[in-house]
């Protein structure tokens, strides 16, 4: 039996807010934090992507082709390399030449467009896909939705868009005693394929790596082939899935996280008969053990696995269903800048923002998080939306008076 | 355990928040099995004794314990101190005066003794006159009664729990209710400092109401860190509902609710309130309480032209005070320095969302409260603007904020000082 090892990085960075007060409303409609959101993607692109899309092209030459791995970007990330670090986009293009490494789709700006609107959902990632296809010359097929999220409705949907398979997170509440490392398919359409994160390998790279007081610190390249070796003994396929900032940005270079990428590969080529494949490749060598039925949207986020995180309180729902209550106004006013304020204004960072899930234990919910509190996020987005809102109005008036 | 408290006033009698303070603690003491000692001067007589004794200083009569006068004073030491109490002394003459003081105090002393000396009771012109009688009566009472540990409220009462201490040798514990630095920003006066400062060096353990007092006591009064720990202050409801009330108004009510004072910050609710006026018209705002700084708050709410919007109550108490809060859509304490800050909870408590300075301790404990600096009125004002148009805001701030209050318990608050007691005293 075939044996893969699939990795799979999330590339991306939001459009933060500008701290908007109530008096900018019906004066001021420019929403977005550039000096912000210039410096963390620059800082991060010196920490995380230039050196680690480095490290791993040495390690596809030196392996004469023999690892891959997937990358998702969204729009919202590639909008912003263009703008900020168009060295990024560079250096992406040269690492999908090696043909070692698969691009994903996804929604262009990083929507939860999926729960709400099948319309607005298909939109994006149409715009996502065409985005791809221009930069890196192929159209993606595989599909990875924000967060990881997924439902057999979504599953069904994307089946529609005619993706091979799709990404999601091997949750403990679907899965039950079923293993995450097969390939599944999907419970309304079997032609998706699922290909399930295997969260206890993924995040000993991306939570624990650096945890000195975690009983298997340090994690070191022989030892983290062990355990997929192990994990492979009896099943297929073992899914590592991660942010991409994991590498040098929430593990620090200093931590070695560079060195255990560089010599994984090595060791588990050089040790094992575990082939490293790309998603795409993954659908080609493994058949679906069985359909998933997946009733409520899960997704990789906290232990819950679910969507509270961005849609677990009135704050979030509130500000959520208040813009997706104008979708069609924005989208029939055909105004450029109003469609595009409408998809930043969707990114679910925003919304995460306003989690107050961990409020009790004082813990500031996701990283690179600009507010204090979720209450300031919430009224920093809704100034925002009140002259959004303003503008659709606005829209609305032009288009019937024209 | 037992223990003798000093404090200075009590419920229903009270002229701010450290008689409250002191009612909830000792209640939450009661409960954990502590017996309670109160001392304070010029109780009228109605106050609830359920958890406590209260003795009224005024009663205690000052004979018997100690003969000699004199020898009194000797060992009492710290009632020198009672001629700082003269200002503006140059160095040279302030040791003459300290002996003239100490004589004349000897003779009064004697003219008290065998007498009831009537204590006011109410801060006044002679206020540091009466905390050095109130010592001289706390050493009798301290040489009377039996207990384990000596407990003094706010710099009024340090001097007494300093003579309690020396007397018996039981240890102190000094409680931090307000620095002179919230009480006067930077213009401390410096008696009161210097009674605070010497209260705390005497302690063996100085208890803050918050982290934010805790620091100022570390930084300002060069405290030493290990001994001053941090209780946070509770808040006690009785079981009344909230009174519903009609309102005389169409628009909504923005509310503070305080002193006028510095400390309190009105000139950033004032100016807040002009930029939220500017361009939400359907609002109204109020200021409610009384001080110093009132003539100039109105003043300005003139000047800026929203006097038809922004109203003042003066002073208000007991029930007009519950009707302010039913009143009220948003409640605002813009305080400078506020040590503790019970109002919003008060506040919190009738269902009111609540906007509180990151300036005062009660924002270390309180996470549904949308939280400013007290500089900031650009932020205060659109907090306020949140608050009033985003419902969904208002709703989810009220529901979470009562459940919170509800959680602030002084019996928690009381478990902790009793802790302080027996690390203190090696008994339970």
């Amino acid at each position: 039996m075939e044996k893969s090892v699939c990795m799979y990085f999330q590339v991306h960075q939001p459009h933060r807010l500008r701290q908007y007060r109530f008096f900018d409303i019906g004066k001021d409609s420019h929403y977005y934090d550039e000096f912000a959101n210039k410096t963390i993607l620059r800082r991060v692109s010196d920490s995380c992507y230039l050196p680690a899309n480095k490290v791993i092209r040495d390690i596809i030459e030196e392996s004469k082709g023999a690892f891959k791995i997937a990358f998702s970007l969204s729009g919202s990330v590639i909008d912003q390399f263009e703008k900020y670090a168009p060295e990024v986009i560079d250096s992406f293009k040269k690492l999908a030449e090696t043909n070692c490494v698969e691009f994903l789709a996804e929604t262009y700006n990083h929507s939860l467009a999926s729960l709400v609107s099948p319309a607005e959902f298909k939109a994006q990632v149409m715009l996502h896909s065409k985005k791809i296809e221009s930069l890196f010359g192929k159209k993606p097929v595989v599909f990875r939705n924000t967060e990881l999220i997924y439902s057999d409705e979504i599953g069904a949907m994307v089946a529609d868009m005619k993706y091979k398979a799709m990404l999601t997170e091997g949750a403990k509440h679907i899965l039950g005693w079923k293993s995450p490392n097969y390939v599944y398919s999907n419970a309304i359409n079997p032609k998706l394929k699922l290909l399930l994160r295997n969260f206890n390998l993924s995040d000993d790279i991306a939570f624990r790596f650096s945890e000195r007081s975690w009983s298997n610190w340090p994690l070191t390249a022989d030892k983290y082939v062990t355990w997929i070796a192990n994990t492979l003994a009896k099943d297929e396929v073992v899914n590592i899935f991660m942010d991409y900032e994991t590498l040098g940005e929430h593990q620090k270079a200093s931590t070695g996280i560079f060195q255990f990428i560089k010599f994984f590969p090595k060791a588990l080529l050089s040790q094992t008969d575990i082939k490293f494949c790309t998603p795409s490749e993954i659908c080609k060598r493994h058949q679906p053990v069985a359909p998933l039925n997946v009733p409520f949207p899960i997704s990789w986020a906290d232990e819950e696995r679910d969507t509270t995180a961005w849609l677990g309180n009135e704050l979030q729902n509130e500000a959520f269903t208040k813009l997706y209550s104008v979708e069609k106004q924005v989208l029939r006013s055909k105004d450029i800048d109003l469609i595009n304020d409408f998809r930043k204004l969707q990114e679910s960072d925003h919304f995460y923002y306003m989690c107050t899930k961990f409020f009790s234990d004082g813990i500031v919910h996701g990283y690179f998080n600009p507010y204090e509190s979720p209450y300031e996020a919430f009224i920093n987005y809704m100034n925002i939306l009140s002259d959004f809102l303003l503008r659709v109005d606005k829209s609305k008036k032009t288009t019937k008076t024209s | 355990m037992k223990v003798l408290m000093f404090g200075w006033e009590f419920p229903p009698h009270i002229s701010g928040g450290l008689g409250t303070a002191c009612y909830g603690l000792t209640k939450g003491l009661a409960k954990h099995g502590v017996e309670v000692l109160f001392v304070m001067p010029s109780p009228s007589g109605d106050e609830d004794q359920s958890a406590v004794k209260i003795i009224n200083a005024s009663d205690v009569v000052i004979d018997e314990s100690v003969k000699n006068s004199e020898s009194f004073l000797q060992k009492v030491q710290f009632l020198r101190v009672g001629s700082n109490m003269v200002p503006y002394v140059d160095p040279v003459r302030f040791t003459t005066l300290v002996e003239s003081q100490r004589v004349s105090q000897i003779e009064g002393y004697k003219m008290y003794a065998g007498e009831r000396y009537q204590f006011s009771g109410k801060y006044g012109t002679n206020l540091m006159e009466e905390v050095a009688r109130y010592a001289i009566v706390a050493g009798e009472i301290a040489l009377k009664y039996d207990f384990d540990i000596i407990h003094a409220h706010d710099w009024l009462t340090y001097l007494a729990g300093i003579t309690a201490k020396r007397l018996t040798g039981k240890p102190l514990v000094v409680h931090m209710h307000a620095t002179e630095f919230d009480r006067s920003g930077n213009n401390i006066n410096t008696q009161v400092y210097d009674l605070e400062k010497m209260g705390m060096k005497e302690a063996d353990i100085v208890i803050a109401v918050s982290n934010l007092t805790r620091n100022i006591v570390i930084s300002k009064y060069g405290i030493n860190p290990e001994k001053v720990i941090t209780v946070h202050n509770a808040v006690e409801f009785d079981k009344s509902d909230n009174m519903e009330v009609e309102r005389g108004v169409p628009e909504k009510v923005v509310t503070f609710l305080g002193r006028i004072t510095y400390q309190k910050g009105p000139e950033y609710f004032i100016e807040a309130a002009a930029k939220v006026l500017k361009r939400y018209p359907n609002v109204r705002f109020v200021m409610a309480g009384n001080g110093d700084l009132l003539t100039r708050a109105i003043r300005r709410v003139a000047k800026l032209g929203i006097a038809t919007k922004f109203h003042f109550t003066g002073f208000l108490k007991g029930a007009d005070v519950n009707r302010m809060y039913s009143y009220s859509d948003v409640y605002v304490m813009p305080s400078v320095s506020e040590p503790f800050g019970i109002s919003p909870l008060e506040a919190m408590r009738a269902n009111v969302p609540v906007i509180i300075s990151k300036q005062s301790g009660v924002a270390e404990v309180l996470t549904h409260a949308l939280k400013v600096d007290f500089w900031d009125i650009d932020a205060m004002a659109d907090a306020i603007h949140a608050l009033l148009v985003y419902p969904a805001l208002s709703n989810f701030v009220v529901k979470n904020g009562f459940e919170e209050v509800n959680a602030l318990k002084w019996d928690n608050a009381a478990a902790k000082v009793k802790e302080i007691y027996t690390k203190l005293t090696g008994k339970l």
